[in-house]
C-alpha cells in the first residue's frame, strides 16, 4: 500500500498530524487505528473518551501529574553525553535516560497518567497487561500510590524470563495472573485483560501499556508519553546548542518510540528511526518486526500492521526481548512509516546482546535488552554519520533482564562472554 | 421481490417462533476434527433451526476458554476461511440458515468483496462479527448487502438506550442479544440463577425495538434457561455447551433437543 500513496497525499496527512489533527475524530491516524471492540466495551470506551477529552489537558489534571512526575516518578530525566560510545563510534551520542526513571523504564509516564485518569473516573480497580514486566511494575507502583486495586496479565513465557519484575509488582501489591492461554507471552496477555474487562465493564479501568489498541489508547498513551521527546529536545538545545540529527528508539508496541519522535517531528533536519526486534532473522515466526515485515489488518481493536499468514491468522513472534515481543504495532507509526517521515529498522538478537555488553561495559549503563535495539541501530547510524549527532532513547534499564542475561552473556560460569 | 438470504434468516425464526423459542447452535468449524465438519454440521442441523458456523482466529478476544480451545484446535488441523467455504460448497445444501461467526480480520484476509459473494453462494444468509462495532461496519455491511446477506448486530445488558435504538435501526437477520457481560461461554450451571433477574425486561425492551426477531446468548446450557428465556426471546443460542458436547463425542441430538422442547 506505500505504493499507492502519492506525495502529495503524503504530505497533507504530515501536515495534519503536526497540526494536532490526528488521530480523527474515529481514531484514525489516516487509514489507520479506529475502534474494533465488542459491543460490551463501547459503553466503557465511550466513558473513556470523554474522560480523556476534557480531564487529560485539563489544568488541575495536568498540574496534579506534572508534580507527581517530579516529586515520586523523577522527572526530567537526564539527558547524558556518552563520551566513550561517541569515541568508539565516530558520532556524538547522546542518551534520553528514561532508565533512570522510578521503577526503571519509560512505562511510568503512562501508568501514572492512566492512574490518576482511573482514579478521576471512579474506577474500582485497574487492569493491565505486562511483557517485559516494566509496565505490570509501573502500574503496581502508580495504583499503590494512588490507592486503586491492581491485577496484572503477564504470560507466562515471560513471567519466566523476566522474573525479578513478578515479585516487585507482587511486593507492590499487585495480583499477577500467569496468561497460559495462545502464544503465553504480550499478546495473549493483551487477550486476557480484554477478557477480564468485558466482564466487568463498568468497575473496571485497563491501563494499556503501549500506544496501541482500540482508540483512544494510542492516542492517550502517545500524550502521556511524549514528555520524552519534549523534555529531550529542551535538553539537547540547552546542552548541546542544537537539535540532533537523528532521533532513535526501538519499537515494540510503539510508546516509548513515539513519545520520543513526537517532539521532532515537525524539524525537517531530524532524521528519525525505529528499530524493531529482528531476532534470529527475517522469516515469518522468527522475529517481531512488524513495521519491516508486516501487512495491514486488525488485532486488539485497531488496524495497523501485523505479522499474520494469508488467511489472517496472527503469527507467532520471536524476540530476545519480551517487550518488543508483539506482532502488531501502534497505528501512528503504521502511518509514520507509510508517508516516509520515520524509517524503520530491524536489529537481531545476537548483535543485540553485544549492544548491551558494550554499553553496560564502557558507559556503566546497563540498557534494558528492549533499548539495546536502539544501539544497534544507534551504533549503524554512527558509523554511517561520522561528526554528527544522535539521540537515543534509552527507554529502560537492564535489571529485569538478568535472568535472560546469565543464560546468554554471562553462561560462561558467570564471566562475561 | 425474490426473498433475500437475510430475510430467509428472519423468516426461519420467526416461523419457528409461532410454537417455541427458535434454536441457533454454534459449532468451531474443523473442531474437534475436519474429516468430521461435514457430518457435525448436518447432525447439527437437523436438530437446530440455525447454525452458526464459528471461523477460528488465533485472537479471540470474546471468547472463554472452551471456544478459545476449540479454535486452537481447529487452527492447528489447517482449518481456514477459504477450507470453510469450500466445504460448504462441496457439501449437499444444509436445510436450516447459516450464519458464520467470525473475527474481523480473518475476513479482511479473504477480502471483503470476494466473500460477500462466495458465502452468499454457499448458502450463508448472515455474518456475526464481536470485533466491529457500528461505527466500524459500514464497509463490510455495503459489501453484504449486495447480496442480501446480513450483518447481525449485537446489543448488551450495558448497551444504553439511544444507542439500542440506533443499532435496532435497521437490523438485519436477527438482532444478537448478549444476555451478561463477560466472555462466552461464562454460566457453568446451565439453571435458571445463572441469568440475572432483569434479562426478562431487558430483552423485553431489546424486542420492543427490534424490527427483525431477537436471539438470546451467551452462557446459556440448560433447559431451565431456555424455560426462563422463552417468554422473552425469539431464539436462544448455545455455543460453548454444543462444543464440548461435540468435544467429548457425546450426543448432539440429546443436548439440542432437550434445549429446544425446553425438558431436560
Ligand atoms: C524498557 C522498555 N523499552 C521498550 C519497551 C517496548 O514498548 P514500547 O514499544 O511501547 O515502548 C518495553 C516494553 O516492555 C520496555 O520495557
Amino acid at each position: 500500500m506505500t505504493e499507492s500513496m502519492d506525495t502529495a497525499t503524503k504530505a497533507k496527512l504530515l501536515r495534519t498530524l503536526l497540526d494536532g489533527g490526528m488521530p480523527d475524530e474515529h481514531g484514525r491516524f489516516g487509514p489507520f487505528g479506529g475502534r474494533y471492540i465488542p459491543e460490551t466495551l463501547v459503553p466503557a470506551f465511550e466513558r473513556l473518551t470523554e474522560a480523556v477529552r476534557t480531564t487529560l489537558h485539563e489544568a488541575s489534571f495536568q498540574a496534579e501529574l506534572n508534580a507527581e512526575l517530579a516529586d515520586w516518578a523523577g522527572r526530567p530525566t537526564a539527558l547524558s553525553p556518552m563520551r566513550n560510545l561517541s569515541r568508539r563510534w565516530g558520532a556524538e551520542v547522546w542518551f534520553k535516560r528514561e532508565d533512570l526513571a522510578h521503577t526503571g523504564a519509560h512505562k511510568i509516564n503512562n501508568a501514572l497518567g492512566q492512574a490518576l485518569l482511573a482514579k478521576r473516573m471512579g474506577a474500582t480497580r485497574v487492569i493491565a497487561e505486562t511483557g517485559a514486566g516494566q509496565h505490570g511494575v509501573a502500574t503496581a507502583a502508580a495504583c499503590a500510590r494512588v490507592g486503586l486495586p491492581c491485577v496484572v496479565y503477564m504470560g507466562e513465557v515471560d513471567m519466566a524470563r523476566q522474573s525479578p519484575n513478578v515479585g516487585r509488582m507482587r511486593l507492590m501489591g499487585a495480583t499477577v495472573v500467569p496468561v497460559t492461554s495462545g502464544d503465553r507471552t504480550l499478546r495473549a496477555a493483551i487477550d486476557e485483560a480484554f477478557r477480564d474487562w468485558v466482564s466487568d465493564p463498568t468497575g473496571t479501568f485497563y491501563c494499556l501499556g503501549s500506544a496501541l489498541g482500540p482508540h483512544p489508547y494510542p492516542y492517550l498513551v502517545r500524550e502521556l508519553q511524549s514528555i520524552i521527546g519534549r523534555e529531550a529536545r529542551a535538553q539537547m538545545l540547552a546542552k548541546a546548542g542544537a537539535l540532533p540529527d537523528c532521533v532513535i528508539a526501538c519499537v515494540g508496541g510503539g510508546s516509548n518510540a513515539i513519545g520520543t519522535f513526537h517532539a521532532f517531528l515537525g524539524d525537517p533536519s531530524v532524521q528519525i528511526i525505529g528499530v524493531e526486534a529482528g531476532g534470529r532473522g527475517p522469516g515469518l515466526g522468527d522475529n517481531a518486526a512488524t513495521l519491516t515485515t508486516g501487512r495491514p489488518g486488525v488485532l486488539h481493536g485497531t488496524y495497523t500492521l501485523l505479522l499474520q499468514d494469508a488467511e489472517g491468522q496472527v503469527q507467532e513472534t520471536h524476540s530476545v526481548s519480551a517487550g518488543l515481543d508483539y506482532p502488531g504495532v501502534g497505528p501512528e507509526h503504521a502511518l509514520l512509516r507509510e508517508i516516509g517521515r520515520v524509517e524503520y529498522r530491524m536489529a537481531c538478537d545476537d548483535e543485540v546482546l553485544e549492544a548491551v555488553k558494550e554499553c553496560s561495559t564502557y558507559e556503566g549503563v546497563l540498557p534494558a535488552i528492549e533499548s539495546a535495539h536502539a544501539l544497534v541501530g544507534a551504533r549503524d547510524w554512527a558509523r554511517q554519520n561520522p561528526g554528527k549527532r544522535i539521540l537515543v532513547g534509552m527507554s529502560g534499564r537492564g535489571d529485569k533482564d538478568m535472568p535472560t542475561l546469565q543464560t546468554t552473556l554471562l553462561a560462561n560460569n558467570g564471566v562475561l562472554s | 421481490m425474490s426473498q433475500t438470504p437475510a430475510d430467509r434468516l428472519t423468516q426461519a425464526i420467526r416461523d419457528v417462533r409461532r410454537d417455541r423459542v427458535a434454536l441457533v447452535a454454534f459449532l468451531t468449524a474443523g473442531f474437534p476434527s475436519m474429516t468430521k465438519f461435514r457430518d457435525d454440521l448436518t447432525t447439527v442441523a437437523e436438530h437446530a433451526d440455525v447454525v452458526e458456523i464459528g471461523v477460528p482466529f488465533t485472537d479471540p478476544m470474546a471468547d472463554g476458554v472452551t471456544i478459545q480451545r476449540s479454535s486452537m484446535g481447529a487452527l492447528s488441523q489447517g482449518v481456514s476461511l477459504h477450507w470453510i467455504i469450500r466445504e460448504l460448497a462441496a457439501m449437499p445444501p444444509v436445510k436450516v440458515p447459516l450464519v458464520l461467526m467470525s473475527y474481523f480480520n480473518p475476513l479482511l484476509a479473504y477480502g471483503l468483496d470476494k466473500l460477500a459473494a462466495d458465502a452468499a453462494l454457499v448458502g450463508v444468509t448472515g455474518f456475526i462479527v464481536p470485533d466491529l462495532p457500528l461505527e466500524e461496519s459500514a464497509v463490510f455491511e455495503a459489501e453484504l448487502a449486495r447480496y442480501g446477506v446480513a450483518l447481525v448486530r449485537m446489543v448488551t445488558p450495558v448497551t444504553p438506550e439511544e444507542r439500542l435504538h440506533k443499532l435496532c435501526n435497521g437490523a438485519q437477520g436477527f438482532v444478537y442479544a448478549v444476555t451478561m457481560t463477560g466472555t462466552t461461554g461464562k454460566s457453568v450451571e446451565g439453571t435458571a440463577k445463572d441469568l440475572s433477574a432483569e434479562v426478562g425486561t431487558y430483552l423485553d425492551r431489546v424486542r420492543a425495538l427490534s424490527p427483525v426477531p431477537v436471539c438470546a446468548g451467551f452462557g446459556i446450557r440448560g433447559p431451565a434457561q431456555v424455560r426462563l428465556l422463552d417468554p422473552h426471546a425469539d431464539g436462544v443460542i448455545v455455543g460453548s455447551a454444543l462444543v464440548e458436547t461435540l468435544e467429548r463425542g457425546e450426543s448432539v441430538a440429546a443436548l439440542l433437543d432437550s434445549l429446544r422442547t425446553g425438558v431436560a
